[in-house]
């Protein structure tokens, strides 16, 4: 008798809902992307979690995928901060509003 | 009735119209003897035209007419209407008065508008005016009437205001624009009528011939369509022919130069209106009702005009309510059903009255410029031949045998009388007296007695140029021989006018019921007619004599005697004011509200408040634009729970 599936799923959402909130609700670009980073991961264990209750390959390697688009996006995420960084010299996400209509 | 085909009567108008072009080409580049050779030379050139084709006319039998089919012009079926020409017995006539009276009043021109430095300018207009008033009598068809009828209200209004930096010249140009207008909106509504009654009896033209021809049996079918349309017909002619109600811009006209008061206002463009009628005679002929009204219409505009000619200072005013009151004759002759005595009266008045306005012409020429005949007196003693014609025309005008007017105004009365009309034979008697009465007023006051006029003025006084002298001359040897074609019955040759119109013209037994009785054509009775006019021109003329010929009192005593009614006739019956309170007042302020209400507030309303409602809108909108891109992420998370939610709802 292991874990239930339930117990990864609702911890998943919960990791999830910490992560959508961070994205909408801190200002550090910083803290953001890692709030994205954890909503990714939370998808990553709801994936697994079900593989395993399913007894197939098919969510695990949907995580692969998941961890490569991961790491690149938060490599060009990263990429964009420090050019935005180098102009403004703030991290603040409300200081950016160029595009303010 | 067979036609015989020529290309010829196309070039009459054509002529003129070329001539207007050349001249309008010499006064924008400023070819001044251009313009004096073309302007007048193209009408002797079309009168030569209209001699040459009147012969070729004659030369055919009685009923035939020369055609000139030029093209189609409308084919939209069932309409057919080609642009062609004709030319029978009355369009003789009438040619014959606008090229040659036209010829004399050109030429005139060369002398009277000498010294003015739009005389190019001027003689295109008049060219132009000559080759619609050509076009109009030579219409083969009302629609192409109708081009020439606009042509001469067009040109009217342009040679009106000639000199049209004085405003008031502007004015009197556009007044005369409208009010003829009016009528054409009337004579339209005639012709759609005429049209739409003729295409459902089967016969969709407005070709002249086709129109007479059926119009018995159009009658039959609908008397109320044809009355109607007669009527339509008529106010469009009380416009063109300046009757009452349409008369108001003639007075105000006056403010052209005077070779148009003769040429427009006296021989032809005024006269279209009577010709309209005379040549659709058999049409008119069907609506015994119509006719009683044209005839009213004729008799009174006739003693309404003269009555306010009696108390004008102004000279051209003068002749101008006389050309209304003999305008009336001519409409009350045509109204009785004596076609022939009305074209007969318009050929006359043609000469006499054009006589009359360039003799008018002349004085102003001599006295630069001054028209009241309180300021003149003696002239005979300065301008021998203009005072000279100047009476000629006056006894015309007045009736005296054996001059033109005699005959022709006593066949329009005795037209009158004897087709059962007493009362507008009366009107027409009272309406000659007055006729007398105020041209030998004007007569006595300008041209006898002693001199009223200004010092300076009066140094200066000199005949006019033969230039303007000779057409004075030539029309008042046409006022005294110029009704000698049309006799009384029984005298030598008798009516060879009428004759000659009776095959173009209907005859008046046909169809026309006279209120009360048609009197028998008795021998004596026409005689006694014509000694009773007679004697009331003559006594009008003496009464003139005794009040103006020499300084009297009498002219005052008579105003202070009857002030009101020296006040109303002073006063023009206060019918243009009239107009402007109940016409023109309440139709520029309906024009206001549709302007300031209707156009401003509600159209460009309604299109301004689309507009910014659409731009409020986008501000709204763009609220939602704040830059913040975890903003943004919140929406696309709405969005994505929104779209979940749906699909879990409504699997």
């Amino acid at each position: 008798m292991g874990v239930p599936v339930g117990h990864y799923l609702a911890l998943s959402a919960v990791l999830f809902s910490i992560g959508a909130l961070g994205v909408l609700l801190r200002r550090n670009l910083i803290v953001v992307f890692m709030a994205i980073e954890l909503m990714l991961n939370a998808v990553n264990l709801t994936f697994v979690a079900l593989a395993r209750q399913q007894q197939s390959m098919d969510g695990q390697v949907i995580v692969f995928f998941v961890m490569t688009v991961a790491a690149a996006e938060a490599a060009v995420g990263l990429a964009i901060i420090l050019a935005n960084f180098a102009q403004r010299r703030t991290l603040d996400a409300d200081e950016i509003d160029d595009l303010r209509g | 009735m067979t036609e015989f085909e020529t290309p010829l009567l196309r070039l009459i108008p054509l002529l003129p119209l070329l001539g207007a072009a050349i001249c309008m080409f010499a006064a924008s580049t400023d070819r001044r003897p251009l313009a004096k050779i073309v302007g007048p030379g193209s009408v002797l050139v079309a009168f030569l035209l209209v001699l040459f084709a009147i012969a070729r006319f004659w030369q055919l039998e009685e009923g035939h007419s020369l055609v000139d089919l030029v093209s189609t012009w409308i084919d939209v079926s069932p309409l057919r209407v080609d642009l062609a020409f004709r030319l029978d017995a009355l369009t003789s006539v009438m040619l014959l008065v606008v090229a040659g009276v036209g010829f004399l009043i050109h030429l005139y021109s060369l002398g009277y508008m000498h010294d003015d430095p739009d005389l190019p300018r001027f003689f295109a207009y008049l060219n132009l005016f000559t080759a619609a008033m050509l076009v109009l009598v030579l219409a083969d068809s009302l629609p192409v009437l109708f081009i020439g009828w606009e042509g001469v209200g067009l040109c009217s209004y342009l040679l009106i205001g000639f000199w049209y930096s004085d405003p008031a010249n502007a004015d009197a140009g556009r007044k005369a624009f409208v009010a003829n207008r009016v009528g054409d909106a009337a004579f339209l509504t005639g012709l759609f009528l005429l049209f739409w009654s003729l295409a459902a009896a089967g016969s969709p033209t407005l070709a002249f011939t086709d129109v007479n021809r059926l119009a018995p049996e159009l009658a039959l079918r609908s008397p109320g369509i044809v009355t109607a349309i007669c009527l339509l017909l008529l106010v469009g002619a009380t416009g063109k022919s300046a009757q009452i109600p349409l008369y108001i811009w003639l007075p105000d006209a006056m403010a052209g130069p005077t070779p148009v008061s003769a040429l427009i206002h006296a021989a032809t463009m005024v006269t279209a209106g009577v010709y309209m009628m005379a040549r659709l005679s058999p049409l008119f002929v069907e609506s015994p009702t119509a006719m009683q009204v044209v005839a009213t219409i004729g008799a009174v505009t006739a003693v309404f005009a003269a009555s306010i000619a009696l108390v004008q200072r102004d000279l051209k005013k003068i002749l101008a309510y006389s050309t209304i009151s003999q305008i009336g004759y001519m409409v009350l002759g045509v109204g009785v059903g004596a076609f022939a005595a009305g074209v007969f009266h318009l050929m006359t008045h043609a000469f006499f009255k054009a006589l009359l306005f360039l003799g008018a012409g002349s004085v102003m020429h001599a006295l630069h410029g001054e028209l009241d005949v309180f300021k003149m007196g003696g002239l005979k003693r300065h301008l021998p031949i203009t005072s000279k014609t100047f009476l000629v025309g006056t006894l015309a005008i007045a009736g005296v045998p054996p001059l033109a007017a005699f005959f022709s105004k006593d066949m329009v009365l005795e037209a009158a009388f004897m087709h059962g009309h007493p009362v507008l034979w009366l009107l027409g008697v009272i309406a000659a007296g007055l006729t007398a009465f105020y041209m030998f007023r004007a007569y006595f006051l300008a041209f006898e007695g002693e001199s009223r006029m200004d010092h300076e003025v009066e140094a200066h006084v000199h005949e006019s140029p033969s230039t303007m002298t000779i057409p004075l001359v030539i029309l008042s040897v046409l006022s005294i021989v110029g009704g000698w074609v049309g006799l009384p019955h029984g005298f030598l040759w008798g009516d060879r006018f009428g004759r000659y119109l009776e095959p173009v013209l209907a005859q008046a037994a046909h169809g026309a019921h006279a209120e009360g009785h048609a009197v028998e054509a008795g021998g004596a009775t026409p005689l006694l007619l014509m000694l009773v006019t007679t004697a009331v021109a003559f006594g009008a003329i003496f009464a003139a004599w005794k009040m103006y010929a020499r300084p009297s009192t009498v002219p005052d005593e008579m105003q202070a005697r009857f002030p009101r009614i020296y006040d109303l006739l002073w006063g023009k019956y206060w019918v243009d004011e009239i107009y402007d309170t109940f016409i023109l007042q309440p139709y520029a302020a309906a024009s206001r509200f549709f302007w300031k209400v209707i156009d401003a507030s509600v159209i460009d309303g309604t299109v301004n408040g689309v507009a910014s409602f659409f731009g409020g809108a986008a501000s709204a909108g763009r609220r939602l634009q704040t830059g913040n891109v975890q903003h943004y992420a919140f929406a696309m998370l709405l969005g994505a729970v929104f779209t979940a939610g749906v699909y879990w709802l409504w699997r």
